[in-house]
């Protein structure tokens, strides 16, 4: 929905209920119509960011730097470019299980060990990543004044990973600029070329200095998304969305660094039965070559008096036996001067992927499995708030802080000692942010 | 399956409904920044990735992005 911006950015919401009135902002309006097509702005729209984010009990720390630049280089012609480097530290779970044994497990690179106390939540601590993150669009007008197509492309690299993807949207008006419909397509390219090489599915993790078991250096996958989607003005003061997004993936989706504990089926512990004392009681996890992924996303924004609500509700289902509804609310309280407090809900709920699972039996085969926590069955619920005042004309400042809980259910039977450890944590995190945007 | 075939009815139907058109000089409120659909791109963009990094699903909003090695 292309919609100019009035030439005040603190428009107070004036109600025109007299011709008068009407007659004045839509005289407003064509000014202000006309002074936009005379010229395309020579500066350039700057916003940035810090964060850092951080998990509890020693888990993943984050400090993100983003800037993005927006210049409007011909009437209705928009190019954007953002960068983003994302630096990561701190552990992450190995997806074995927390046992009543103390638990002996190897670095990637197959050359180091680390133990883990009975009762701890298994996590490797040698996680340490950087990435960089390069994208860009470029929308302009095609075919006539109510049609426009943005084109996207975006290039992510981390030491073990590399994406590269480029998509394109076409927008048409309809119904007086009441109505817009979206068609985009988007393809992905990724690699991978984890620390080790490509675990071979369902082999076990070595001893430290005992080899490794790999079956290549890296892998690949390629990712097709389709959107369709619809905006459409209920009311002077709503504004309303609906997408439906349909995406194939197909390639290599396991997660090389992730394991999954074989225990004795009678005792829930790790198995002591491989004959080979440098098999340890780990197997590499293994997911399916193909994803197919279905979204129904609706949001609104509402302008009340002076504050706007934003809420979104997401549906999401793949047929890996995932589905989840994600909904997200925005309250826009607006204070004095043009500043601004806004509080974040988030709640988001998820279903087990048909594979995971905690743990596999000795002797046990199964085509899939996984037991990576993000494919369980789990709630995640953000409450946040945000900051923000005008600093001049052009710019603004903004500060914003939000609480992350993650909770996880237990899917399946368990057994023995199972039944006594704590197989699903919670994950409690914190992001803390600050922005400044201005004109360039 | 049949959640998204019915999702998409409702969608494909909305455009139909009958809604007074909103007029050129109707929209002060509309074209306000905090009436973007995306008013905080910074915010969104950034929480987009934590979520995709720490959950099951993603997409709903666009297509493409960054491709990432956290999930």
């Amino acid at each position: 929905m292309q919609l100019k911006k009035p030439a005040n950015k603190q428009a107070k919401s004036t109600n025109f209920t007299s011709i008068s009135g009407k007659l004045t902002l839509a005289t407003c309006t064509l000014l202000q119509v006309t002074g936009q097509t005379a010229q395309a702005s020579d500066d350039w729209d700057i916003q940035s960011a810090l964060m850092i984010y951080s998990e509890s009990d020693g888990r993943v720390s984050a400090i993100e730097p983003i800037v993005s630049a927006k210049k409007e280089i011909a009437e209705d012609e928009i190019v954007n470019v953002k960068l983003v480097l994302d630096s990561l530290t701190g552990a992450t779970p190995n997806g074995a299980h927390a046992s009543s044994a103390v638990q002996t497990f190897t670095n990637p690179s197959g050359n180091k060990s680390y133990t883990v106390q009975p009762g701890d939540n298994p996590l490797d601590d040698t996680f340490l990543d950087t990435r960089v993150a390069l994208s860009g669009s470029w929308e302009m007008p095609i075919l006539d004044n109510r049609s426009r197509i943005i084109y996207g492309a975006n290039v992510s690299k981390e030491f073990d990973y590399m994406s590269l993807g480029a998509s394109a949207t076409f927008m048409r008006d309809y119904n007086n600029r009441n109505t817009t419909l979206s068609y985009a397509l988007g393809v992905n390219a990724d690699s991978i070329d984890p620390s080790g090489g490509i675990p071979t599915p369902f082999a076990n993790m070595r001893a430290a200095g005992s080899g490794t078991n790999r079956e290549g250096s890296g892998d690949s996958k390629s990712i097709t998304d389709f959107m369709f989607g619809v905006t459409q003005v209920i009311s002077r003061k709503t504004l309303m969305q609906f997408n439906l997004g349909f995406s194939n993936t197909s390639g290599y989706m396991n997660d090389p660094y992730k394991v999954i504990t074989v225990i004795d089926p009678l005792t829930g512990l790790p198995t002591s039965s491989f004959t080979d004392p440098d098999d340890l009681p780990y197997v590499y996890e293994n997911r399916p070559d193909s994803r197919s992924r279905q979204t129904f996303y609706w949001k609104t924004v509402h302008h009340l008096t002076e504050d706007v609500i934003n809420v979104s509700y997401r549906y999401y289902t793949d047929d890996w036996d995932v589905s989840s509804h994600t909904v997200d609310f925005h309250y826009r309280y607006e204070l004095s001067d043009g500043a601004y407090l806004q509080p974040h809900i988030r709640y988001y709920t998820q279903s087990a992927a048909e594979f995971y699972t905690h743990s596999l039996d000795f002797g046990e085969t199964v085509e899939y499995a996984s037991a990576d926590y993000r494919l369980g069955e789990l709630t995640t619920t953000t409450l946040g708030l945000k900051y923000a005042m005008p600093m001049g004309d052009n710019s603004e400042f903004s500060v914003r802080a939000e609480m992350i809980n993650q909770s996880s259910n237990t899917v399946g039977t368990l057994v023995g000692d199972q039944l006594v450890q704590e197989l699903a944590p919670d994950l409690d995190a914190v992001i803390f942010q600050v922005g400044y945007s201005f004109r360039w | 399956m049949k959640a998204i075939i019915t999702m998409l009815m409702l969608t494909l139907l909305l455009p139909a409904c009958s809604l007074s058109p909103i007029q050129p000089w109707e929209r002060d409120l509309l074209a306000k920044p905090s009436m973007a659909l995306v008013p905080d791109e910074m915010d969104n963009a950034l929480d987009e990735h934590i979520y995709f990094s720490k959950e099951g699903s993603l997409g709903g909003q666009g297509v493409g992005g960054g491709g990432c090695g956290c999930n």
